[in-house]
């Protein structure tokens, strides 16, 4: 590669490398910063130097780091959050296997479609998908008026659907199931079928079919589909604070509070850069998981 | 060859899977058309909540904003995602996939909180302009996934011919290259276009109190009350979605599966 190529290269890099700088890693890094600092009087950030006699004195803290760990209440939230994060993953791994193996056992003609059927609800709008879950989980709804049928002949309290956090981990499952599906079928897909004739030839039933053989190939494939699954689903806010009320909310109604409403800043980038450490170890974690899982890590 | 076919119980558990991925979405739908105010039960046809909408000034101000703000972010992010897409297939700057993926792999709303931060503490002024520079910083990766693609699968000796029967470095690229390049920088643009006009998180964070998008003025609608006429512009886009959607299966079929 001679030089002017080389040239062209860099300069070609430039342009997207420094708009990032600008609008991703700069305020990632004023975030870090403003995580040691005080909170201005009417929200925002108090400067952080001050000058008294001529002398420059810096003015940083550690007091909002200190204050996750010193009330209970963040970091029992953050681990609701994760385990919120962790449930619909899971939910997602369940829903989603039994679809991704239909569509990568059916005929090829019919995959695409399937897998078509599969991404067009997650195309429509983000905000729209959630409003479905509040009409369905209204008071008024059939489902919740259904249900108080039942549990009122077995002379139970009526039950509430919305605002309660069924109606956020359902709805956490509906936003990211395509997450989970579509790399567990490209997972799938690759799978050599003559392995399982194979399995059953020898006298394996379909249950070991499935356990021996299937489910460790198909790892990698759910590794993948639980990263994308579990990050958005640890930082969302709107679906807690649409279906949530007050005993559904998470980490990311939290940050958001911090940033609109309570206008504290600093504690705000401390609680986004806890978020922001999870996320960067769980990818860390993946990138390892897809490279020791063998060659089929699905996209 | 019994592993050709799915079994009975495994089309069945498909079947339901695909039923609750789109039975809420048919609530809304069939809902936009119900003549009563409460989204319960069936009452009987009417166009009344799409008659509403049309004469519902904040929604359409709203919308023709989403529209202008989605249209110059693609086209930013498109030369952009293009440049970095270029740039990474060649491999020659070893951090730029971080950056340029970075925000992609990030949560929305750690990206629109830090970029508040610094509009903010730089005092730029929240509005539109706001609203595109954040689109566009995470839509780059978009397009340079979708371009990248793009490139993977293209046969490199063709440059190389042009080149031996002596095309210069741009002649090759504007002929050869960018035409090649063309249905993936098309699939990005139109990948970048539905992100911004759909962007929720991001754009709540980096409005301010002057300017609105369409997802912000249906968050505003659903806090206040579960009405029809939400139905009804979700409806509607979940029509130009579909359509966006079957012109970007034509163009580039594999970019969806991304």
């Amino acid at each position: 590669m001679n030089r002017a190529e080389r040239l062209r290269n860099h300069l070609m890099a430039l342009p997207p490398a420094l708009y990032l700088l600008l609008f991703f890693a700069v305020p990632s890094v004023m975030m870090l910063f403003a995580s040691f600092r005080y909170p201005g009087e009417y929200g925002g950030l108090a400067p952080w130097y001050y000058i008294e006699d001529g002398q420059l004195s810096l003015d940083f803290t550690l007091e909002n780091w200190l204050r996750l760990f010193e009330s209970g209440i963040y970091l029992g939230l953050l681990f609701k959050s994760l385990g919120y994060a962790l449930l619909t993953t899971l939910i997602c791994t369940i829903m989603a296997y039994p679809l991704a193996l239909m569509i990568a056992r059916s005929q090829k003609r019919f995959r695409d479609l399937l897998l078509l059927l599969v991404i067009l609800p997650f195309w429509s709008n983000f905000l729209v998908r959630i409003y479905a879950w509040m009409i369905i989980f209204s008071p008024q709804g059939a489902l919740t008026i259904g249900l108080n049928h039942v549990t009122g002949a077995l002379g139970l309290e009526p039950i509430s659907l919305m605002f309660s956090s069924t109606a956020v981990i359902t709805c956490l499952v509906y936003v990211h199931l395509p997450f989970m599906i579509l790399p567990l079928y490209a997972n799938l897909e690759k799978h050599d079928n003559r392995l399982l004739d194979a399995a059953q030839d020898l006298g394996a039933n379909r249950f070991q079919c499935f356990w021996l053989i299937t489910w460790p190939q198909s790892l990698p494939g759910i590794y993948a589909g639980a990263i994308l699954v579990f990050i958005p689903s640890l930082g969302i806010f709107a679906i807690p604070d649409l279906l949530g009320g007050t005993n559904g909310i998470m980490i990311g109604n939290v940050i958001k509070q911090q940033f609109v409403e309570s206008r504290d800043w600093p504690f705000g980038s401390v609680l986004s850069l806890v978020l922001t450490g999870i996320t960067l170890l769980l990818v860390l974690l993946a990138a390892k998981l897809g490279k020791t899982g063998g060659a089929n890590s699905g996209t | 060859m019994v592993h050709n076919r799915p079994s009975k119980t495994l089309v069945s558990a498909g079947v339901l899977v695909y039923l609750f991925l789109y039975i809420p979405l048919a609530v809304v739908v069939i809902f936009s058309f119900n003549d009563s105010k409460l989204n319960a039960e069936w009452v009987g046809f009417t166009w009344k909540w799409y008659e509403k909408l049309i004469h519902n000034e904040n929604i359409l101000r709203a919308a023709g904003n989403s529209l202008i703000i989605a249209i110059i972010s693609a086209a930013m992010a498109t030369v952009l995602g293009t440049l970095a897409g270029l740039a990474i297939h060649r491999g020659r700057q070893k951090w730029l996939p971080a950056l340029v993926l970075g925000p992609i792999a990030m949560p929305d709303i750690l990206i629109g909180v830090s970029l508040l931060l610094m509009f903010i503490l730089l005092n730029v002024s929240l509005g539109s302009v706001s609203i595109i520079l954040a689109h566009v910083s995470f839509c780059i990766g978009f397009v340079a996934l979708a371009v990248q693609s793009r490139l993977a699968g293209m046969d490199q000796s063709l440059i190389e011919a042009a080149r031996d029967l002596g095309a210069s470095p741009w002649q090759s690229f504007r002929l050869i290259s960018l035409p090649l390049l063309m249905p993936g920088i098309i699939a990005g643009a139109l990948m970048a276009f539905t992100l911004s006009i759909d962007d929720f998180v991001i754009t709540f964070f980096t409005a301010g109190v002057g300017s609105s998008t369409l997802p912000l003025e249906i968050y505003s609608m659903v806090k206040i009350a579960v009405t029809p006429e939400v139905n009804a512009v979700s409806t509607l886009l979940m029509l130009v979605t579909l359509t966006l959607i079957t012109v970007l299966s034509k163009i580039s079929p594999t970019v969806l599966r991304q």
